[in-house]
């Protein structure tokens, strides 16, 4: 009976195969097409970045990477993404934890409203903070009167950095929160621990690593964002220079090798953010699985 | 005792409906909390900087409002803006369609390497890729020299721009379209085969209109990102008023001019449209999760 059923499975399948998959000469030009279209606009951009940088020999390479507009460059950069992280994660948790786990009228457009920020444009990121902050602008006279410098000053650069990745913790932490549903929540409350101890230790251990996941996603968009950033910085060297600005910079003065230098940096930054995403989605998964597997053994 | 009390308070419903709460009752803590930071943080950063970039735009007065954003030059910047949004939108919809096919129903040498790589254009900065692909287009550019044989100038044309947004654009429709190719029944597939339709039929009346509505919604979501794009396209295009110059950049040029009015009324032209194409996509997404049962 084992034996019939097999070979009759087998059969079938064999059949099935051929009707409901595609002939070999039609995969083989799929997957050519798939493959020279990825190469074309992902694989070469990538190539080109680093043999360009490198046009010149790994000594132009490594002054342009460590000369004093470039270092400060660096630091700049480092700042701006160090203070939009954590601010936007704080955000991300917030808004997450009052859309997943409560039911409120308005719930939808919230959820709408916080993606305004991926489909504006970054210059109009730039412009926003221009009009309020700009020597012409709303607050501009008070703020001359008191001599605060927030455009053409890091604090803009701060600013546009935070808005343009604003939704990016938020957008990873929803739909997971509220798959998730709240009775673990409800039953730590119930047992008596406090909001902040249920938070530690039921919240945030479910989440981590959608929520790292949201800041690396934050992290790679705070420090290669150019549209924002070059409307408020004012683009002064050694003071108002992201990478990318200085990128810009260097690319117009035509020193490409410099130019492509500063890029491979932040290229290899790109590289390096891929490979973690890939990792905490496997992770992610797995996890997934052995709870599906521990759930349905009970 | 308590439901006699509770129901003693209640207004009597023929005076007035029962009102319903904002906000339903919850044993968890913090709604109050999370809701006002979320709402405070939001509005600082986002809400309030955006009316105010609609309020600049009306201090100009209608007649001259329409002037700035009928303007030749502007008209012209929308025109490539939207023509090559629309171009870079649908060539990742064809080959979006075929990437994520060939992610998900094959297997091959390097798959997993070239699934993560797909997500690149997220992750590398517009400038590195506005760089990147103007030297692989120019004339003498390893891809660029090959249709200059055929006379053809990508680079500094609107051809570069629309290469430029079919990078940025890349992920959309692969990431919208694989789960849900992933997720389909074979018994379907199977069912219309052993009906008798050849593979192609079956792909074009089983299988497309099951994609239909994450394929519209990457297309949709590649389409906003490449309206609102500048790094990668500031590099490329040449930013020849008239000919290649996009609005953001000509929003760009009135700043660097001190016409703030006119950059924030252009800029509002940018953010209404901005605001129905999320809300599109968002009933986009609506239907597709229903589509799919998810």
């Amino acid at each position: 009976m084992a034996g019939a059923v097999s070979s009759l499975n087998s059969r079938k399948t064999g059949a099935a195969h051929a009707a409901t998959s595609e002939a070999t000469w039609v995969r083989v030009v799929l997957i050519s097409v798939a493959l020279t279209f990825l190469a074309l606009f992902l694989l070469l951009p990538l190539v080109i970045v680093f043999t360009e940088a490198f046009a010149k020999g790994a000594q132009v390479y490594f002054a342009a990477i460590t000369e004093p507009a470039a270092a400060h460059a660096i630091k700049l950069t480092l700042i701006a993404a160090a203070i939009a992280v954590p601010c936007n994660v704080i955000f991300g948790l917030a808004a997450a934890w009052a859309i997943a786990k409560f039911d409120f009228r308005g719930k939808q457009f919230v959820i709408t409203l916080i993606d305004l920020p991926f489909a504006v444009s970054p210059v109009i990121a730039g412009l926003i903070y221009m009009l309020l902050f700009g020597r012409q602008g709303f607050f501009g006279p008070w703020l001359g009167d008191h001599d605060i410098q927030i455009m053409f000053a890091v604090p803009g650069i701060v600013l546009a950095t935070v808005f343009i990745t604003f939704p990016f913790v938020a957008r990873e932490l929803i739909p997971l929160m509220q798959e998730q549903g709240k009775e673990q929540e409800e039953a730590a409350i119930t047992l008596g621990a406090s909001g902040w101890k249920m938070f530690w230790r039921v919240t945030l251990p479910s989440v981590k690593w959608a929520l790292l996941y949201g800041m690396i996603l934050c992290n790679a968009r705070a420090m290669g964002e150019f549209g924002a950033v070059s409307v408020v910085s004012g683009k002064i060297r050694e003071q108002t220079n992201t990478l990318p600005l200085h990128i810009e910079i260097l690319y117009n003065e035509y020193q490409f090798a410099a130019a492509f230098a500063v890029a491979s940096l932040l290229a290899l930054l790109a590289l390096v953010t891929l490979v973690l995403k890939s990792l905490l989605e496997w992770k992610a998964a797995r996890e997934h699985e052995l709870a599906v597997r521990a759930a349905s053994a009970q | 005792m308590s439901e006699l009390a509770s129901t003693a308070l209640e207004p009597a419903p023929s005076f007035s409906k029962p009102k319903k709460p904002w906000v339903k009752k919850s044993v968890l803590p913090g709604f109050g909390l999370s809701i006002g930071l979320a709402a405070l943080y939001a509005s600082l950063i986002v809400f309030i900087p955006l009316a105010g970039l609609v309020l600049k735009s009306l201090e100009l007065s209608w007649p001259e409002l329409w002037a700035v954003v009928s303007n030749p030059r502007a008209v012209a910047s929308y025109q490539l803006t939207f023509g090559a949004s629309l171009a870079a939108a649908g060539i990742n919809l064809v080959f979006g369609l075929i990437v994520a096919w060939v992610l998900v129903r094959y297997d091959f040498f390097g798959k997993r390497v070239i699934d993560a790589l797909v997500d690149l254009p997220f992750a590398l900065p517009t400038a590195v890729a506005g760089i990147a692909l103007t030297a692989l287009y120019t004339t003498k550019g390893w891809v660029g020299q090959w249709f200059w044989l055929a006379d053809i100038k990508v680079a500094y044309t609107w051809l570069g721009v629309t290469v430029a947004l079919t990078f940025i654009g890349l992920p959309f429709v692969v990431r919208t379209v694989q789960p849900v190719l992933a997720d389909l029944e074979a018994e379907v597939e199977e069912a219309a085969a052993s009906l008798g339709a050849s593979r192609w039929q079956t792909f074009r009346r089983v299988l497309l209109p099951a994609l239909l509505p994450s394929l519209l919604t990457g297309f949709a979501l590649a389409f906003a990102r490449a309206i609102g794009e500048y790094g990668s396209v500031v590099f490329i295009s040449g930013n020849m008023p008239y000919k290649t110059e996009i609005t953001p950049l000509l929003i760009m040029t009135k700043l660097e001019q001190f016409d703030y009015a006119g950059a924030a009324a252009l800029g509002t032209v940018m953010l209404i449209f901005s605001f129905v194409l999320l809300l599109l996509i968002n009933l986009l997404q609506h239907w597709s999760h229903k589509r799919t049962g998810g």
